[in-house]
């Protein structure tokens, strides 16, 4: 029987790692990333968790042993956040170029100077070029399922691309919710024990990865991952119903979408701002204002499809995020919403920015965001600064 | 040809012919011998180094063992993750090997080698030192020796004598270290046979001219590799268990006659070439020392 216990994000992702049966797992602690690390050595050294864990010098090293370890047979985990990210970046794109089904947990946190280990999405944002498939989780539950889920698309043959799940830093990292623990029984008939396919290191079958490959033949190479990455859109949505199927959990496919049908404008955020966009939602239809909330699960493969059919008809969008790409037009999100709707829809897009390095965000600053969007009617500006104190 | 059969070495190729080594490449040379050793069941990780070059651009290989290709800096992560991936799975009669130039070993990889060391993973790693950045056209590395041209010391020549990085890593108590020289094979197989027996990490760093960054005529290759163990150059040396033994103990040449071969060292004035070969002969007297003591890293 499934158990219900109260648990942290961070124990969430390393219980789901214990779960998908993971068997290497090279890791090097960061805040507030740590207490996974700490968990899944304890898993290790009780024997609960069958796995080789190494303690790595460096993230740049926790990424490149967790290359070596895919392309030697074994499903790899690792954990990171904000400058760890940042260090291991190339391995990060070097793991999806490797075609390597590495899962990856990052807790979100803001960059420095100066320090700040609170939540902001930029370390993961910068990562979005990648080839990761990259899931945002709203709590503890979510990061569970996802964990288990994201190897499922990511040992895919059609897809065989590296996935992170990105958890909201202290929200969701610190936090105890209750959680359900699925039986370990259950998710080995849905994500059964490893099986080494693909790029594999084999004496037997001796081929040479990622050698030197000329203008004649790179570009293919680029094309053939994005294809790939493209076909877990729909593999995702697959999955996660059969996930339901077994665990009766469903936490949206590719974006999450709540009151969304007869909404008038629709709030679009990521991680556990979709989750105050929901009450924020709930608190404006109150007031008269038909709110509703789509919260973006998946950011890479960017959801195309299901956001335009969503959203085209609606009023107004209102994307709220925790990230700004300095000197650019806006938040990761909401720029590339305005991309991807251009020539589509009409439809105001308002983009604010608000919440880095972890300032406080609630339902109650959401709605506030409705009703200032509403009086603008159209945008102005590319994007606006939210509870900024100054300027 | 003959010679080699008398080392016993498998006829076997694991360096097929076709690869793009320069006339001469000592790095070919090595690697073709450790391969023939080490045989088929090894796994090669290789960072960005003048091997990244020569087993042949995509589509073609000229490697016959299974061949992974890493980021600069992490081979001694990589070659981690691979080797505990196959212990997981109870494979235990593959050799794990990282084969790397002398920038991706003592410069910008160091850090992932020291922390695979520290940690006592079961790996093999081979860093052959061609004494500068050849891939990326002859930049100083912290393996260059002093008086060296290079492109990037192209005036002076460098400045610092090289950073010793088997004795560092003897440093990290770890079950084997050699050196090794192409100049002197039966020493090399040897110690590499030794390296194959040891569970543990092992470290070998293997000589290796480059005609075209050491400014040599491709014909010289073994010569120097042996002249630089004759003039003290290039001790050769193991460390195991802590325990230095120098394995081969030549009547001392001068040191002109290494690197007067060289057009890397053709700038050097006399007085530089005194206070290398001084250099030369104290850091091998220093090696016979710690020998002869029987002192244990």
């Amino acid at each position: 029987m499934a158990k219900w216990e109260m648990m942290t994000g961070n124990k969430a992702a390393a219980v789901g790692a214990k779960l998908a049966r993971v068997q290497v797992i090279p890791a090097y602690p960061i805040t507030p990333q740590t207490t996974i690390v700490e968990y899944l050595s304890k898993f290790v050294e009780q024997g609960e968790l069958k796995a080789e864990f190494i303690r790595v010098e460096s993230e740049h090293s926790a990424m490149a042993a967790c290359i070596g370890a895919a392309a030697g047979g074994a499903r790899a985990f690792t954990a990171t956040s904000s400058h760890g990210l940042l260090l291991m970046t190339e391995m990060v794109f070097w793991a999806a170029g490797a075609r390597l089904p590495i899962g990856m947990a990052v807790v979100n946190r803001a960059l420095a100077p100066p320090w700040n280990i609170h939540v902001e999405h930029t370390d993961s944002h910068s990562q979005r070029d990648s080839g990761f498939i990259q899931f945002y989780a709203k709590d503890n539950q979510e990061v569970l399922d996802t964990i288990i889920l994201m190897y499922k698309v990511a040992e895919d043959e059609r897809v065989l691309l590296p996935a992170m799940i990105c958890l909201d830093g202290f929200i969701l990292s610190h936090t105890y919710m209750p959680v359900e623990i699925p039986d370990q029984e259950d998710v080995d008939l849905f994500l059964p024990p490893y099986e080494p396919k693909g790029f594999l290191l084999d004496p037997e079958e001796p081929l040479t990865y990622g050698s030197l490959t000329l203008p004649e033949h790179y570009m293919e190479m680029r094309y053939d991952i994005q294809r790939s990455i493209e076909s877990a859109r729909d593999l995702i949505l697959k999955y996660s119903k059969e996930y339901e199927e077994i665990f009766g959990r469903y936490h949206g496919g590719l974006l999450e979408l709540y009151k969304v049908e007869d909404a008038d404008y629709l709030l679009i955020s990521m991680g556990t701002l979709g989750e105050e966009a929901k009450v924020a939602a709930d608190t404006l239809r109150r007031e008269g204002i038909k709110a509703g909330a789509v919260r973006v699960r998946v950011f890479r493969p960017f959801p195309t499809e299901t956001f335009v059919n969503t959203v085209s008809e609606k009023k107004a969008l209102i994307v709220v995020e925790r990230h700004l790409s300095l000197g650019g037009i806006g938040g990761a999100l909401g720029t590339e919403l305005k991309a991807l709707l251009y020539g589509k829809t009409d439809v105001p897009i308002f983009n604010y920015v608000t919440g880095l390095g972890g300032r406080d965000t609630t339902y109650i600053d959401l709605a506030k965001i409705v009703k200032h969007s509403i009086k603008t009617g159209r945008p102005k500006d590319n994007y606006m600064w939210y509870n900024l104190k100054m300027g | 040809m003959s010679a080699v059969r008398n080392l016993g070495l498998t006829k076997e190729r694991f360096l097929l012919p076709g690869h793009s080594a320069c006339h001469g490449c000592g790095l070919a040379i090595n690697l073709k011998i450790v391969l023939k050793v080490l045989g088929k069941r090894t796994i090669l990780v290789i960072p960005a180094c003048c091997s990244s070059v020569i087993q042949g651009p995509y589509p073609k290989v000229a490697f016959k063992v299974p061949t992974m290709n890493i980021a600069f800096a992490s081979t001694g992560a990589a070659i981690s993750g691979v080797s505990r991936a196959l212990k997981i799975r109870g494979i235990e009669d593959v050799f794990v090997v990282g084969w790397a130039g002398d920038g991706g070993t003592v410069d910008i990889g160091i850090q992932a080698l020291s922390g695979a060391a520290e940690r006592g993973e079961n790996i093999l790693y081979i860093c052959y030192d061609n004494q500068a950045y050849m891939n990326t056209g002859i930049q100083r590395s912290g393996s260059t020796p002093y008086g060296a041209w290079t492109t990037t010391t192209p005036i002076v020549g460098k400045k610092q004598f090289p950073k010793d990085l088997p004795l560092i890593m003897a440093a990290h108590r770890i079950p084997y270290v050699a050196t090794a020289s192409l100049g002197y094979l039966a020493d090399m197989i040897r110690k590499l046979r030794k390296a194959k027996e040891i569970k543990g990490p092992r470290y070998i760093h293997l000589l290796s001219p480059c005609p075209v960054g050491w400014r040599h005529d491709s014909a010289h290759t073994v010569r120097i590799a042996k002249l630089a163990v004759d003039t003290w150059a290039w001790p050769l040396y193991e460390v195991e268990n802590g325990r230095v033994k120098v394995t081969v103990k030549p009547k001392r040449k001068p040191l002109k006659e290494y690197i007067s071969l060289q057009g890397r060292f053709k700038r050097l004035t006399d007085g530089e070439i005194k206070l290398m070969e001084e250099e030369v002969i104290r850091r091998y007297e220093m090696l016979l020392k710690m020998e002869k003591s029987g002192i244990e890293f």
